[in-house]
């Protein structure tokens, strides 16, 4: 082409590239839980194809790698599964002068996954048989605490392979929540927590390593979010409930488990697992973004906030597909309010 | 004569070392092999221009990785090279005291440090104080790792010089230190050079000093105070992930760094080869 | 020239400065501060290492004392931490990595340095020495994906063969602490070839000769004479491979099944050391599992110290003796 083309050319260039250059990247930076990992990769992949000079990188470190970093400042905000003991905020207020606000996002559920050579079926497991297999007291897939919720199914004399979260997990805290309400001896022993002493058992790393483990290990069982579950067509059981139903969980049956609340505490710490009525699926659980209650950074701040609205107004319309429940009318208001808690 | 049973016992030893050094052959040829299979011939474009793609979608690429791992490689190197470099020169040219001897045993130290102490202390250093995880803090801590190795391949190289060049240049009236720069180092050119390619190889992939530091990035990186994605992080995260799509791109992801790797290698020792020196 | 206006002779600087800038512009002295100034920096990093390393275990030191090394439980909850079970996982498949390792390295330096021929020996040796290049990485990748199914598939067959040991008990899952030493044999091998093989050529030929002239076979040669001249430098390879399969933690940690407690059975998982951390670590819940972890790399480290202190004396007497 001719010089002056060349010329005119490379201005225009200049002048995309400038006016792109312009609009100001702002890149936020969050981890923690796996749990809700598949939804949020979702949200922010959609929120950045809205607004593509937000960009929000979310690793999924596990729910105890969210509050630590969060705590350290070294993310902008966090994520978890297991709300923050009161220690924890504690902490928090004294490594960052300001406090720590829960946003719950969406309702997941833990389920019992399983890979048994020749059991294609959802199993029945009683809060007694999950509490006695990871306690290490039932060891054979065809104990009778198993067998007997399951007539009907053949169940081998293999050696059962219990795989739990290596590190501080949410899921964990779901998981020991809900063992400790249904299980006095899980209570005494090992107690709810984001890790416990474990009796023995493999480690997998996030919910994305115990999956892999549970697919790679033959007559295991794991805990595992329902999202995981389904993206890679893993077989898991139902859980007995509180009303005495087995459910599997669901939709509906997440869905059941947060309506029975009475009362949304002001700071949305609250446990829904063995919730009493019908069709609830026992082990369910909300999850919630750690934003810090100061964020000092202006443009960083406003783009939280916005996040934060779309997520409880379009965010919610998208939660179906991977299975979460979306968060009931009464949290979603009082959330909106609490956004302005942001300061 | 000889015993039969001593002709046995000679047979059959010598045999089984044969077994052993082909074991040890076959085992490199069939990671080659299995990774080529597996993860070469589904190599994409994909992988070397996207993003990664949302979880549990199929798609999507390692573009980021490859541009972290680039960066965080270059700023390592700036780190490492030069203080290393400087440092072997320290111990080749003015070396002999029992500070020499203090410092080389300080440098095999470093250099035993499993990599994972250093990836803490990196955090403790950088993270921390700064408040947010950098390519600068993985940088740095791929540049700690790098300088051990960078002064011993040196001082080596510098001391493989013979010591009739520094002789004839003194005889000519050249200072102690244009003898160094203008005469040692040139002729220890090609070993340095393939010195530094080695070392680039050997922290090319590395993993646990990055998890730390380098945190993760699902975007492209800007500068060199934001997380970044790397190349043997991805591998890692998407090989202990139970989706399908994920662990054939960590097999590529392998076959990638595998090859970056190897080619660094085998060309730098065809090198020293050339030049007649040992390969190290 | 002006009668007036000084000569450079005459405005030149005194002596000793003037001898002192002359010696500034030949560089000598820039040249030796600088680097000396480049090995103090190797020193500095090493010591603030070590000091930050040791400054933020404290609340872990504090509490648990030397008993740290002897304790077994792992209780975030309670805030109870040990490091037997890390320290067990690391030795064991270490040591189960020497225990294959060594024959293996060993024999295939043998073949390579008396029994091959140059040329092969040399294309041999540099297709080994690019197995020491594989990143870690991509051992795991390798482990996970081939070597565990593949002891999984052949565990009947140990089973039968070594069954009997308390070493071979109970169940067998894929992911175990055999499957971590199985690993770390494939990465440290080439090491121990390669140094090996060096030290096994550096034994002069009259040594060989004079066993082969007594009527010595091949073997005998190189089983009673060669071996026995090139000890201390196999065993500084060893030394050097222990290190460094020691600190090894992406393979390990995915393949020996993180779990934090001690079996007797190499068919059990473990958890090393490094995976302990690497796992661990970014999601520490407060500052004393922070410190735990911290406590536990500083352990690791005086571990890598000792042994490549050993080494080193090793190999330092050997070089001193002339068989390098």
């Amino acid at each position: 082409m001719t010089r002056r083309t060349f010329i005119v050319n490379a201005a225009v260039a200049a002048a995309l590239t400038m006016g792109v250059a312009s609009a100001q990247q702002v890149l936020i930076n969050a981890g923690g839980a796996t749990f809700p990992y598949p939804m949020y990769s979702k949200w922010f992949a959609e929120y950045n194809k809205k607004f593509p000079n937000i960009a929000i990188n979310y690793a999924s470190i596990g729910s105890g790698g969210g509050i630590a970093q969060v705590t350290a400042g070294t993310v902008d905000f966090g994520a978890s599964d297991g709300p923050m003991s009161d220690k924890q905020l504690a902490e928090f207020q004294a490594k960052q002068k300001s406090a720590i606000l829960h946003f719950p996002t969406v309702l997941g559920a833990a389920v019992p996954a399983y890979n048994i050579p020749g059991v294609t079926v959802a199993l029945n497991f009683t809060g007694e048989a999950l509490a006695g297999i990871y306690l290490g007291k039932i060891t054979k897939w065809n104990d009778p605490t198993i067998a007997s919720a399951n007539p009907g199914v053949k169940l081998p004399a293999n050696n059962i392979v219990p795989v739990h979260r290596s590190g501080n997990s949410g899921t964990t805290y779901i998981w020991t929540d809900y063992l400790s309400k249904v299980s006095k001896e899980w209570e005494t022993k090992l107690g709810r927590g984001q890790s416990v002493e474990w009796p023995g058992g493999l480690g997998g790393q996030g919910n994305e390593g115990v999956s892999g483990s549970i697919q790679q290990t033959a007559n295991s069982i794991g805990y595992i979010e329902i999202a995981y579950a389904i993206q890679n067509k893993m077989t898991y059981g139902k859980v007995k409930n509180a009303a005495g139903e087995f459910v599997q969980a669901s939709l509906a049956s997440v869905t059941a488990a947060a309506a029975g609340i009475k009362d949304m505490p002001e700071d949305f710490r609250v446990s829904i697992t063995d919730a009493p009525g019908k069709g609830v699926y026992p082990i369910s659980s909300f999850t919630w973004l750690l934003i810090p209650s100061r964020i000092s950074d202006p443009v960083k701040k406003k783009a939280i906030k916005d996040f934060l609205a779309w997520m409880l107004a379009d965010g919610q319309k998208m939660t179906e597909p991977l299975l979460y429940a979306p968060l009931p009318k009464v949290v979603v208001t009082k959330e909106l309010k609490a956004i302005e808690k942001i300061q | 004569m000889l015993s039969f049973r001593r002709k046995a016992v000679n047979a059959v030893m010598l045999s089984l070392t044969g077994v052993c050094a082909f074991l040890a052959v076959g085992t490199l040829l069939f990671i080659l092999g299995y990774l080529f299979f597996h993860g070469g011939t589904s190599l994409t474009l994909d992988f070397f221009t996207k993003l990664p793609a949302p979880v549990g979608e199929a798609g999507g690429g390692m573009a980021n990785a490859l541009l972290g791992s680039a960066k965080l490689l270059l700023l390592a190197s700036c780190i490492g090279v030069p203080i290393g470099f400087l440092g072997g020169v320290y111990l080749a040219e003015f070396g002999g005291s029992s500070f020499s001897f203090v410092v080389r045993y300080v440098t095999d130290l470093l250099n035993g440090v499993p990599s994972i102490v250093i990836g803490i202390f990196a955090y403790i250093l950088i993270v921390l104080p700064q408040k947010h995880y950098s390519t600068l803090a993985g940088g740095l801590a791929l540049g700690v790792m790098m300088i051990p190795i960078a002064i011993r391949s040196s001082e080596d190289f510098l001391k493989a010089v013979p010591v009739s060049l520094r002789e004839g240049a003194m005889a000519l009236g050249a200072s102690k230190a244009k003898t160094i720069f203008t005469v040692v180092i040139p002729a220890a050119k090609a070993g340095l050079i393939t010195g530094i390619m080695l070392n680039i190889a050997r922290v090319a992939g590395e993993t646990a000093p990055l998890i730390f530091t380098a945190f993760g990035n699902r975007y492209w990186s800007p500068g060199w105070e934001q997380p970044t994605a790397a190349l043997p992080v991805m591998i890692y995260t998407y090989a202990i992930s139970p989706y399908p799509d994920w662990k054939q791109q960590a097999w590529s992801a392998g076959f990638v760094l595998l090859m970056l790797v190897l080619m660094i290698n085998v060309f730098a020792r065809m090198i020293l080869s050339k030049r007649g020196h040992a390969a190290r | 020239m002006s009668a007036t206006a000084p000569t450079a002779f005459e405005t030149r600087p005194s002596g000793r400065v003037y001898a002192f800038w002359q010696r500034l512009r030949s560089g000598d002295d820039i040249a030796y501060v600088l680097t000396l100034t480049c090995a103090l920096t190797i020193l500095a990093i090493t010591a603030l290492l070590v000091y930050e390393l040791y400054m933020n275990s404290t609340l872990a030191r504090e509490k648990f004392g030397w008993s740290f090394l002897a304790r077994t439980k792992w209780d975030p909850v309670a805030g109870e931490y040990g490091a037997l079970p890390f320290i067990y996982g690391t030795v064991v498949t270490s040591g189960l990595a020497l225990f294959i390792g060594i024959p293996l390295g060993v024999g295939a330096a043998i073949f390579l340095a008396e029994l091959a021929p140059v040329k092969l020996s040399n294309s041999l040796t540099f297709l080994i020495e690019l197995l020491a290049a594989v990143p870690s990485v991509i051992y795991g990748l390798l482990g996970i994906f081939i070597l565990v199914p593949a002891l999984v598939a052949i565990e009947p067959v140990i089973r039968a063969a070594l069954g009997w040991t308390p070493l071979f008990s109970g169940p067998f899952y894929g992911v175990s602490m055999l499957s971590a030493g199985v690993v770390l044999t494939v990465m440290i091998v080439p090491f121990i070839i390669s140094i090996s093989r060096e030290v096994i050529l550096a034994v002069p030929t009259e040594q060989r000769e004079g066993a082969l002239a007594l009527g010595a076979t091949r073997w005998e040669t190189t089983w009673n004479v060669v071996l026995p001249f090139a000890k201390k430098g196999i065993m500084g390879s060893i030394f050097l491979a222990l290190a460094r399969s020691l600190g090894e933690t992406m393979a390990v940690t995915m393949v020996i099944g993180n779990d934090a407690r001690i079996h007797t059975s190499l068919f059990a998982p473990g958890y090393s050391i490094a995976s302990v951390i690497a796992n661990n670590f970014s999601e520490a819940s407060d500052a004393l599992e922070r410190g735990t972890l911290i406590e536990l790399g500083l352990v690791l480290f005086g571990l890598t110290i000792v042994i490549n202190g050993l080494a080193r004396i090793l190999v330092l007497s050997t070089t001193k003796k002339g068989a390098s």
